[in-house]
């Protein structure tokens, strides 16, 4: 009960924090002050009590876009165990419906930003889909590898250190699924290389150009939502690469606390050091975290 | 008697076209009674087939006598009754929705013509399914292909619409040729007609392998797998839209069932067809949605978007038959699952999807994606009945798509997790996962162009939103998507029946909801829905609109809707990463001077098979047989003459040749 709590807290509190920390580590490598790690908490109070603008053009779809970006993310938020704790809600099979849900997300956003009739918007979508054609396969290879590893279909227990962790068998397609899904990440998360939220052309952009006409608690939820991603998909790649566990609530809640900031910081600095790809090259990165992942799993059955 | 019930729908709609013939032809009546006969052949035809899973005992048979037939048996099992279902509910829907699509006053020609058609396809697709005959089977897929025939060339003025006829007809005869050689080599090896389980282990190997690639032909040819597609984009592009609705949604099924049927007839399958049917599922998937996403064509790119569906409900086809080699019980009943309620939910969004295509095209009268555009405010209806289409089309929670798609990856994850024979399957896994990425980035762009942003041209500015006559239907698709996404658990207790009906040797151990927990998916998705809803009410109840302004283009004063991202740049990335299948061919204008004229560009995906392989082919065969031109003149008296010669020669083989030579040499 207390561990749902916790989860529960975790998931609706902790969100805003990440961009916060990314912001500051990338403010630090630069040589700045940067603004607070708390930032993104302002932003998103001021944002919601700000008025509402309109494009003429939208309609209910532009609107529904935010809404269910953020139910689905929540939703997978519940599906995921965070770090040793058990998730709200596990069945066999929830890796799926954990995966399709962003695919719900992916199109109701796109299908927002095409709402506005803007060029740039209907650019950043045409990007946002075709991207994932690339990494959604890349998703499920490594969860079939970590699938086949645990011997089960619960995100619950494919997610705990599978036995023998430190054997080449075991530790090979790990490490490479490791890498497969931290490019994932900062994919589905619209990170430097694939995207830069904070660039000043929108012409280059991917998820920052979808959002362009979204104002207001509209574009705070996003905001949110998206925050809400990086955790979920963060937590994924954290079980991978860091599956400790003691089975005690206040060892690992604290400890699950500090690994997502220690992501938020790697995320911070692959982001400092790293330019953003050419467009044309985004799908070339994809296809090697594809085939990183798939290799994973050829290397576990073969 | 859930027997009888059927084949009375199976009669009633066979004769529900005929007293619009009675009726003069600019007269309405005739429509209206062939639509309440379907309606009611519907009802019963339902009823029966629904009636039949819940009814105890052994299944009911009766007994058709007919001298051409001898005495051919039909029965009602679960795995009939189970395709019934699309049969008899998109039968009842179309000619309601014909009733505001194609009405009598605006088509005189042709349009007592289709409903006299609509009954007899539906009554053939009644008889294939239920007959346990090779006779009876084929009688009724003759009455069903060929009567589809007359559906798809129903505008028999344009050309392009003869033209997709004549291949739908040159396609389903190569197709029907297969199944009378199958039907025949059965009789030999058999003893009989009847449709009934026989031992696969008694034959030869090689025999074994005719049987299934004859069947895999002939019914592969009409579920429209992937080499074997060439005739459906054509056809189900240019036939009127309910009838690309009942083509796509239903006729394909009946291929499906074909294959299902067969293989439920023949036990110990070789492991290499599970493996085969697999990988031409994962094909038919991967490249039916990589074309959809290259074409202009609205009803083109759905009718691509079948050739995928068909790949997943293959690819589910393909698991249960390599479980059923590999003795492996809960493989079997989850890839059956995925497959029939795969059959289910196809025909369902895809009809919904054809119908919403129809109305689209019916108020602008335009197929090119990239001339609509905003449709969403002045149809809201056929916007949110196609977005509903298109998210259950992408296998999307919370509707009925991904419950079916979810059967077919459990049964793949648990391959993976359980190695074994035919684990190489669990490559599915990634295709199947691209092929739902696909399929998002292709709805994206149809309803974003389509029904989203500014109307890009006059005739999607003055669209209007269509009669109640074919909202009704679409609502009703709708509401049957979002009834099987929100309770699966409602379908159990329709795939248990006909798993067991299909799978005598290995039966599962347990009910296909035990295996896979519906009921927690249809709890989450009921909870996603109410949780978006609850966030809208919250949205509309806390912010206010404080303004309405043109769409930020990035500071440009007057976007106008010319430069919206039209579908075609939309997808241009994906054409070109898949661009050595796609092949997409631009025509580039040249432009010369310093004030070069008006000019036009374009560019299509042609088809892999048709236009790349069949039609060159066929031009060298007909340059090849050239020479046979110069018997074929034109001059009556050639003809004549070659008449005269075959008489002469016909003649001759009854002369009696022998008796004379006989009795010459006798003396």
């Amino acid at each position: 009960m207390i561990s749902i709590l916790f989860h529960l807290t975790v998931l609706l509190l902790l969100p805003p924090l990440l961009p916060g920390v990314i912001t500051k580590t990338k403010a630090w490598f630069a040589g700045r002050t940067g603004p607070s790690v708390f930032q993104p908490y302002y932003d998103l109070s001021k944002l919601m009590q700000r008025g509402l603008v309109l494009s003429e053009t939208a309609t209910w779809v532009f609107r529904a876009g935010p809404l269910v970006t953020l139910a689905t993310a929540l939703l997978a938020g519940l599906l995921i165990p965070f770090g040793g704790l058990r998730a709200p809600i596990s069945f066999a099979g929830d890796l799926i419906l954990f995966a399709y849900l962003f695919g719900l997300a992916r199109f109701f956003t796109t299908s927002a930003a095409l709402d506005t009739g803007s060029a740039f918007e209907g650019m950043g979508s045409a990007r946002e889909v075709t991207f994932a054609c690339l990494s959604e396969p890349a998703l499920f290879f490594a969860l079939m590898v970590l699938a086949k590893l645990s011997g089960s279909l619960t995100l619950a227990s494919l997610l705990h250190a599978p036995a023998g962790a430190l054997s080449a068998n075991v530790a090979a397609p790990l490490v490479l699924i490791a890498i497969g899904l931290f490019i994932v990440l900062l994919a589905e998360t619209c990170r430097i290389p694939v995207d830069d939220p904070t660039t000043h052309l929108e012409l280059t952009m991917i998820h920052e150009a979808m959002v362009l006409d979204h104002s207001g608690p509209l574009f705070g939820t996003i905001l949110y939502a998206s925050a809400v991603k990086l955790l979920v998909l963060g937590s994924l790649l954290l079980h991978v690469v860091a599956p400790f566990e003691t089975g005690r609530l206040w060892i690992d809640g604290p400890l699950f606390i500090l690994e997502i900031l220690a992501l938020a910081i790697a995320i911070g600095v692959t982001e400092s050091v790293m330019a953003r790809l050419q467009m044309r090259h985004v799908p070339y990165l994809l296809v090697g975290a594809l085939l990183f992942c798939g290799f994973g799993f050829v290397l576990l059955i073969r | 008697m859930f027997i009888d019930l059927v084949l009375w729908a199976t009669v009633l709609a066979a004769f529900s076209g005929l007293p619009g013939f009675f009726f003069p032809r600019r007269s309405s009546g005739g429509e209206r009674i062939a639509a309440v006969l379907m309606g009611v052949a519907a009802t019963l035809g339902l009823a029966g087939a629904g009636g039949s899973f819940f009814a105890s005992g052994p299944v009911p048979v009766r007994t058709l006598t007919w001298p051409a037939l001898g005495s051919a048996e039909v029965g009602l099992d679960p795995l009939s009754a189970f395709f019934l279902v699309p049969v008899f509910l998109m039968g009842g829907l179309g000619p309601l929705y014909g009733l505001g699509y194609w009405p009598q006053r605006q088509h005189p020609s042709n349009g007592q013509k289709l409903r006299l058609f609509w009954g007899l396809t539906i009554a053939g697709m009644a008889l294939v399914v239920v007959s346990r005959h090779a006779l009876a089977l084929l009688l009724g897929w003759e009455a069903m292909a060929l009567s589809a025939y007359f559906l798809i060339a129903a505008e028999g003025h344009r050309a392009e619409s003869r033209r997709t006829g004549w291949i739908y007809l040159i396609a389903t005869h190569a197709g029907t040729m297969a199944l009378l050689a199958l039907f025949v080599l059965w009789r030999r090896i058999t003893g009989s007609y009847a449709l009934a389980p026989m031992d696969g282990g008694v034959l030869s190997i090689g025999l074994m392998n005719l049987l299934f690639a004859l069947a895999l032909f002939g019914f592969g040819v009409k579920a429209g797998i992937m080499p074997l597609h060439f005739w459906l984009p054509g056809a189900h592009a240019n036939a009127p839209s309910h009838v690309s609705a009942l083509m796509s949604g239903v006729v394909l099924k009946m291929g499906i069932y074909g294959l299902v049927r067969w293989f439920s007839l023949l036990s110990n399958p070789p492991a290499a067809w599970g493996g085969l049917i697999f990988a031409l599922g994962a094909v038919s998937g991967l490249l039916g949605v990589v074309f959809a996403i290259g074409q202009h064509d609205l009803k083109r790119l759905l009718a691509y978007h079948s050739v995928e569906n068909i790949g997943i409900i293959l690819m589910g086809l393909g698991l249960a038959l390599l479980g059923r080699s590999a003795h492996r019980p809960e493989w079997v009943a989850l890839g059956l699952a995925g497959c029939f309620l795969h059959v289910w939910n196809h025909s369902l969004f895809k009809s919904l999807l054809f119908l919403c295509a129809g109305s689209v095209l019916h108020a602008t009268r335009t197929r090119q994606i990239d001339r609509l555009g905003g449709l969403a405010k002045a149809m809201p209806w056929t916007a949110a009945c196609f977005l509903a289409g298109a998210v259950a089309i992408c296998g999307l929670p919370p509707l009925n798509g991904f419950v079916s798609e979810w059967f077919v990856y459990l049964g793949l994850f648990r391959g993976t997790v359980e190695s074994g024979a035919g684990s190489g399957a669990v490559f599915g896994i990634p295709i199947l996962a691209m092929i739902g990425a696909l399929a998002v980035a292709c709805f994206v762009k149809v309803f974003g162009t389509a029904f989203l942003g500014e109307p890009r041209t006059d005739v999607a500015a003055r669209a209007r939103e269509a009669p109640l006559a074919m909202r009704l239907p679409m609502l009703a698709l709708a509401g049957c998507c979002a009834l099987i996404g929100l309770a699966p658990m409602l379908v159990v207790p329709f795939l248990d029946p006909a798993i067991a009906c299909w799978n005598a040797e290995d039966q599962p151990a347990q009910s296909v909801g035990r295996l896979a927990p519906l009921a927690v998916i249809g709890i989450l998705a009921v909870s996603l829905t109410l949780c978006v809803v609850g966030f809208a009410v919250f949205f509309a109840r806390r912010c206010d609109v404080s303004r309405r302004g043109p769409t930020w283009d990035c500071g440009y004063a007057h976007p106008t809707p010319r430069m919206q991202y039209t579908a075609t740049s939309f997808a241009q990335t994906i054409v070109l990463l898949f661009g050595s299948v796609l092949n997409p061919r631009t025509h580039r204008p040249r432009v010369t001077g310093l004030f070069p004229l008006a000019t036009r560009s374009q560019s299509h995906v042609d088809d892999a098979v048709l236009d790349r392989i069949l039609i060159p082919a066929a031009e060298r065969i007909r340059e090849h047989l050239n020479w046979f031109h110069r018997f074929q003149r034109g001059l009556t008296q050639h003809y004549v003459l070659y008449i005269l010669i075959a008489l002469l020669f016909l003649l001759g083989s009854l002369f009696p040749f022998k008796t004379i030579l006989e009795h010459g040499f006798a003396r």
